[in-house]
């Protein structure tokens, strides 16, 4: 009833929990069954080590949160050395979520990743808003085709793009994404943002600015997943303050074929169970046999 | 680890700004060590949108905290009453490591800057229990800001204050009463300094142990979102790359930062 496939993954579930929220998964084995999620995307990682901006990192808004963390994270090598053991381990399908400064470390990081069995897909982080460069690659559909299209023919796994709000016209850079051959797309990532100390006159964060996420995003998010869905082919992965089971069954009518839960994972470690659960009961209590007969059926 | 929905046994004003809550969270009170901290959902819904992390003051049974009334998060938990519940996940973080075992006998000195007093209680009943001898320093703003005196009193014989302002015990930073209580006690002991206070307090406090190489633990304070090592916003710089307040810490060896 709850089964999709994105790719060639076959996830048992449409919950995933997003990149950046929930560490590589450890951080969370004694709060979630991590069996019951549909898949688990690791925090993003690069081809070097980043020791990522200075603090402060992350502030509170209404009803959501900034961070400007910058990607910290020890490095690819780091990552199949130390946190590849576990996640092998586990029966849920691993993605792992990379970022490049260019083409070519994005084509190195799916390069070695391809090799290895226990992770089903790639997420390319190509909208993260807090490392410094010209723009993001999300901004652009030439350079979204191009990162696209260097990863897919270096790897047969699963690839993901995710994608940035910060844009004009986000469908048309999806469009580009399913062009150069990604086999889902997921969005939002956080909106670019910012808070100020009135007393200091200073920003709140380390960084200047940072990404907006939590509730406070969610109605920007669901319409952007309703756009896009309505103008691809591939699944839609949704996500942008989902905090329980009736904001993900929400992108799902608005056309997401899975979710993603993030932020909510900061205020409440367990609730990406809780929503597997959640959706479940939806379908049960509304007659629905399976979950795909109500993805994109809004009225 | 554990996220609990945990009735308030009680929730009273103790001086001033400062609060103490007591928590019926048998699990997380059978788990915890001093210095370890949980993050509490200080509403239902979505104002204030993150936990908040307190140190655990005390456990018998049940798990206390202290807190200073500060902002949004901890003024609805000030107005909490007994018998509501609360979410609190924990217990979190690496606590303080007790003195190791040496030849010679060691002696502990447990530094308090303002609310810095709150995990250090249960530090001061534990050093007790293991018989370690102990000296606690209390240092505030003001006469109103000194915590914990009684508690300290009752656990250890040794206990000084002082206040910035001079209302109320020796006139002056805690880190003058520190050097000074140096220069009149035995230097035989192998001294281990336990610190929890404002940054300027703890670097202080950090450069006298460093000069007199004495081994010293400082327990920082953190915005937070997680708690639990996932989001990495509480970074620490040390000598050996960012660290996690959360995970990593709170408590670090002082030498091991970079200040």
């Amino acid at each position: 009833m709850m089964k999709i496939k994105i790719g060639k993954i076959k996830l048992k579930n449409p919950v995933m929990v997003a990149s950046g929220t929930f560490g590589y998964a450890k951080e969370f084995e004694k709060l979630v069954n991590l069996k019951n999620i549909g898949a688990i995307i690791t925090k993003t990682i690069t081809l070097n080590p980043r020791q990522g901006n200075p603090m402060p990192r992350i502030c509170e808004t209404a009803s959501g949160m900034l961070n400007a963390i910058g990607l910290q994270n020890e490095g690819i090598d780091d990552f199949i050395k130390e946190k590849m053991p576990y996640l092998s381990r586990i029966s849920t399908p691993i993605i792992v979520s990379i970022s490049g400064n260019n083409i070519d470390e994005f084509f190195i990081l799916a390069r070695r990743l391809n090799k290895i069995k226990a992770i089903s897909g790639i997420e390319l982080n190509i909208s993260c808003p807090n490392i410094k460069c010209k723009g993001l690659v999300a901004q652009d559909k030439k350079e979204t085709y191009e990162v696209v299209k260097a990863v897919r023919k270096t790897t047969n796994k699963t690839v993901i793009t995710k994608l940035s709000p910060n844009v004009t016209d986000i469908t048309e850079i999806a469009k580009a994404a399913e062009d150069a051959g990604s086999d889902a797309v997921s969005l939002v990532n956080t909106f670019l943002g910012m808070a100020i100390d009135a007393e200091t006159g200073k920003s709140k964060l380390g960084n200047t600015t940072g990404g907006l996420s939590g509730p406070c995003i969610k109605p920007i998010a669901l319409r952007m997943v309703y756009e896009v869905s309505r103008n691809i082919d591939i699944p839609v992965i949704g996500m942008g303050g989902i905090m329980n089971t009736i904001d993900a069954i929400e992108f799902i009518l608005a056309g997401a074929t899975a979710i993603q839960v993030g932020t909510a994972n900061f205020i409440e470690p367990g609730i990406s169970g809780k929503i597997v659960k959640g959706i479940e009961a939806y379908l049960k209590k509304h007659k629905i046999e399976r979950i795909q007969d109500i993805v994109g059926k809004t009225a | 680890m554990k996220d609990i929905r945990a009735k308030i046994l009680s929730n009273k004003l103790v001086g001033h700004v400062y609060y103490k809550m007591v928590l019926d969270a048998p699990y997380i009170a059978r788990k915890a060590k001093p210095g370890q901290f949980v993050q509490i959902k200080c509403s239902d819904g979505l104002e204030p949108f993150l936990r908040r992390p307190f140190s655990i003051h005390r456990v018998n049974g049940n798990i206390e905290i202290l807190y200073e009334v500060v902002g949004k998060g901890t003024d609805i938990l000030a107005r909490k009453k007994e018998g509501e519940f609360l979410e609190i996940l924990g217990p979190l973080g690496n606590g303080f490591a007790m003195p190791r075992k040496t030849n010679s006998e060691p002696r502990a000195i447990i530094i308090a800057g303002g609310i810095g007093a709150a995990p250090l209680v249960y530090l001061a009943e534990e050093l007790a229990r293991e018989r370690i001898k102990t000296v606690v320093l209390i240092g505030a703003k003001t006469k109103d800001a000194i915590l914990c005196e009684k508690d300290f009193k009752k656990i250890v014989c040794e206990v000084y204050v002082s206040t910035d302002d001079g209302t109320y015990g020796c006139h002056g930073f805690v880190s003058r009463l520190f050097h000074n209580i140096l220069k009149t006690t035995e230097s035989r002991f192998e001294t281990i300094v336990y610190v929890c206070g404002p940054h300027g307090m703890l670097k202080c406090i950090a450069e006298i142990c460093a000069e007199r190489n004495f081994e010293c633990q400082v327990s920082l304070e953190e915005k937070m979102a997680c708690g639990m090592g996932a989001c990495l916003g509480c970074a620490v710089p040390t000598k050996s790359g960012n660290k996690l307040a959360c995970k990593d810490g709170p408590v670090f060896n002082a030498c091991d930062l970079s200040w």
